[in-house]
């Protein structure tokens, strides 16, 4: 397995307090690694990390092999793009927002290349002049995970973008993730704080609690791991 | 007027304070510090300026203006803290107003340039200068803490500092002038600027004060744009590190 990405004695530490601890392991080039744990167990840090929003205290980041920061941080960006936890929008319109990652290198993005998008994450045309400021917070999330597709990333993370969907949008979003997996090769990192989405959509599946990358292994073996607690994790013992 | 005279104009601070005690509005102390200050300030700065007029020597004018921008950037850099290098950052917008304003009005022969007309106008400039370095960094450090999501996804695509925060730093330079401009508008209709009432009592021909305050207001408008401006281009950058990522506790 080639590696897409490489963690080597990560820590992460912020105002003096630990906030990832030693993490080491692989994601799998072209395959889907869930990312489950209970709140504050520095997932959604790992992510960031990996998108060079934030640098490891220690240790060191392989991106296809290359230390992280030996990348332009733009291009790190657009290569490994991730789909924020609060869906952040700017003020426009739904396209304005799509446009964002074209605008930010000075191009545009054609109109119907946005509705290609808009449909794909199962919004239809009439979204594209919607101001986004109105959209209901699972709109919001569709629009947010079109528009870091738009940089067409290599690595996509993806940090709990089902969480203010209804059970059909869960369904169409996770069917267009796994085509985007299959069609293009896209590696994907997968925070969900849903055991069975974590299951039903994994490769891999990383589990984490505080701070600590606890266990990791193929999706299908790792639910049948005896560690209490994993066991206490997937049986919802430690969520809140 | 005599310092007779001038003593009897104590009755308008006699009114605030007895007023203040009898509904105990608890600003007696204030007030009195408040007089006493701008009685021995005011005093200091007349002889000072007196000294100066009557020797019109560059080194004198000169260190004047040192004294004016040092103290409206100890007073600005307050509001910035958080930003680093804010006092020199002050004080670089705070000369080059003054340079940029000082050589139009001296350079196009507007002004003469001798103290009794270059020492007022800088005086005003640079304060408002100042008050405006003000207004820009408290929006600005508001902006930015109100708006850290907008300005990650930003970096998170792939955009630069300046792209991720250019909302936020066009919003603040907009709202620090607005007040500038807003007050303009009105100018002369509700209440006659300081500086012409005071050249109209001292005896000036009224048109005449009028051509000062335009000059006046013209210097400000110039003064706010450039300010903010300024503050505003030296300041974002301090916000992230070379990685381009935003630091935390603005
Ligand atoms: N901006 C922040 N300021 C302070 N603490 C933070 C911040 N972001 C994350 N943390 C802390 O880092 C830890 C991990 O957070 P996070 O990575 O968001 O966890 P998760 O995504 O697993 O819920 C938590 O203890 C959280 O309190
Ligand atoms: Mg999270």
């Amino acid at each position: 397995m080639i590696p897409a990405i490489k963690f080597e004695n990560v820590c992460y530490e912020k105002d003096e307090l630990s906030i990832l601890n030693n993490i080491n392991g692989v994601f799998n080039k072209g395959k889907i690694t869930t990312l489950v744990g209970p709140s504050g167990a520095g997932k959604t840090t790992l992510l960031k990390l990996c998108n060079g929003l934030y640098s490891a205290t220690s240790g060191e980041i392989y991106i296809q092999d290359n230390p992280i920061h030996s990348y332009e941080p733009t291009t790190l960006r657009r290569k490994v793009g991730i789909v924020l936890q609060s869906a952040p929008i700017i003020r426009g319109t739904v396209y304005k927002n799509l446009a964002l990652p074209f605008t930010l290198q000075n191009k545009k993005l054609p109109e119907n290349e946005a509705i290609k998008f808009l449909n794909d994450v199962g919004l239809n045309e009439s979204f594209l002049h919607r101001q986004a400021e109105d959209l209901s917070g699972g709109q919001r999330q569709k629009v947010s995970i079109a528009r870091t597709l738009i940089n067409q990333p290599e690595v996509l993370l993806l940090d709990e973008i089902t969480s203010a969907l209804d059970p059909t949008s869960v369904n169409e979003i996770e069917q267009l993730i796994l085509k985007i997996n299959q069609k293009y090769d896209v590696t994907i990192i997968w925070i969900t704080h849903n055991i069975e989405q974590a299951k039903r959509v994994g490769d891999y599946t990383w589990v984490m609690m505080e701070g600590q990358l606890i266990e990791s292994g193929e999706t299908n073996i790792l639910w049948t791991n005896t560690n209490k607690l994993i066991q206490n994790f997937v049986s919802g013992v430690t969520e809140a | 007027m005599s310092y007779t005279t001038l003593s009897l104009t104590l009755i308008f601070v006699l009114i605030p304070l007895v007023l203040s005690k009898s509904l105990k509005l608890d600003l007696e102390k204030d007030t009195i510090i408040a007089t006493v200050r701008s009685i021995i300030q005011l005093l200091i700065v007349g002889y000072i300026l007196k000294f100066v007029f009557e020797t019109e020597s560059i080194i004198y004018i000169l260190l004047m203006i040192t004294l004016m921008i040092v103290a409206a950037t100890l007073n600005a850099r307050k509001k910035g803290k958080a930003i680093k290098g804010i006092t020199w950052k002050i004080a670089l917008t705070l000369i080059v107003v003054e340079v940029v304003t000082q050589g139009i009005l001296i350079g196009l022969h507007i002004i003469p340039a001798t103290a009794q007309y270059i020492i007022p106008i800088s005086g005003m400039l640079i304060g408002n200068s100042m008050v405006l370095s003000i207004l820009f960094l408290n929006r600005f450090t508001a902006e930015v803490e109100s708006s850290r999501d907008q300005i990650e996804l930003v970096l998170s695509l792939g955009g630069t500092p300046k792209q991720a925060i250019h909302t936020q730093l066009t919003n603040a330079i907009k709202a620090s002038m607005i007040p500038t401009i807003e007050s303009q508008k009105t100018i002369g209709l509700v209440q006659l600027p300081g500086m012409m009432s005071g050249q109209i009592i001292g005896g000036a021909d009224p048109v005449q004060a009028v051509q000062f305050q335009i000059l006046i207001i013209f210097g400000l408008l110039t003064t706010a744009a450039l300010s903010s401006i300024i503050v505003g281009f030296l300041s974002y950058p301090t916000l992230f590190n070379e990685r381009m990522q935003i630091i935390k506790n603005v």
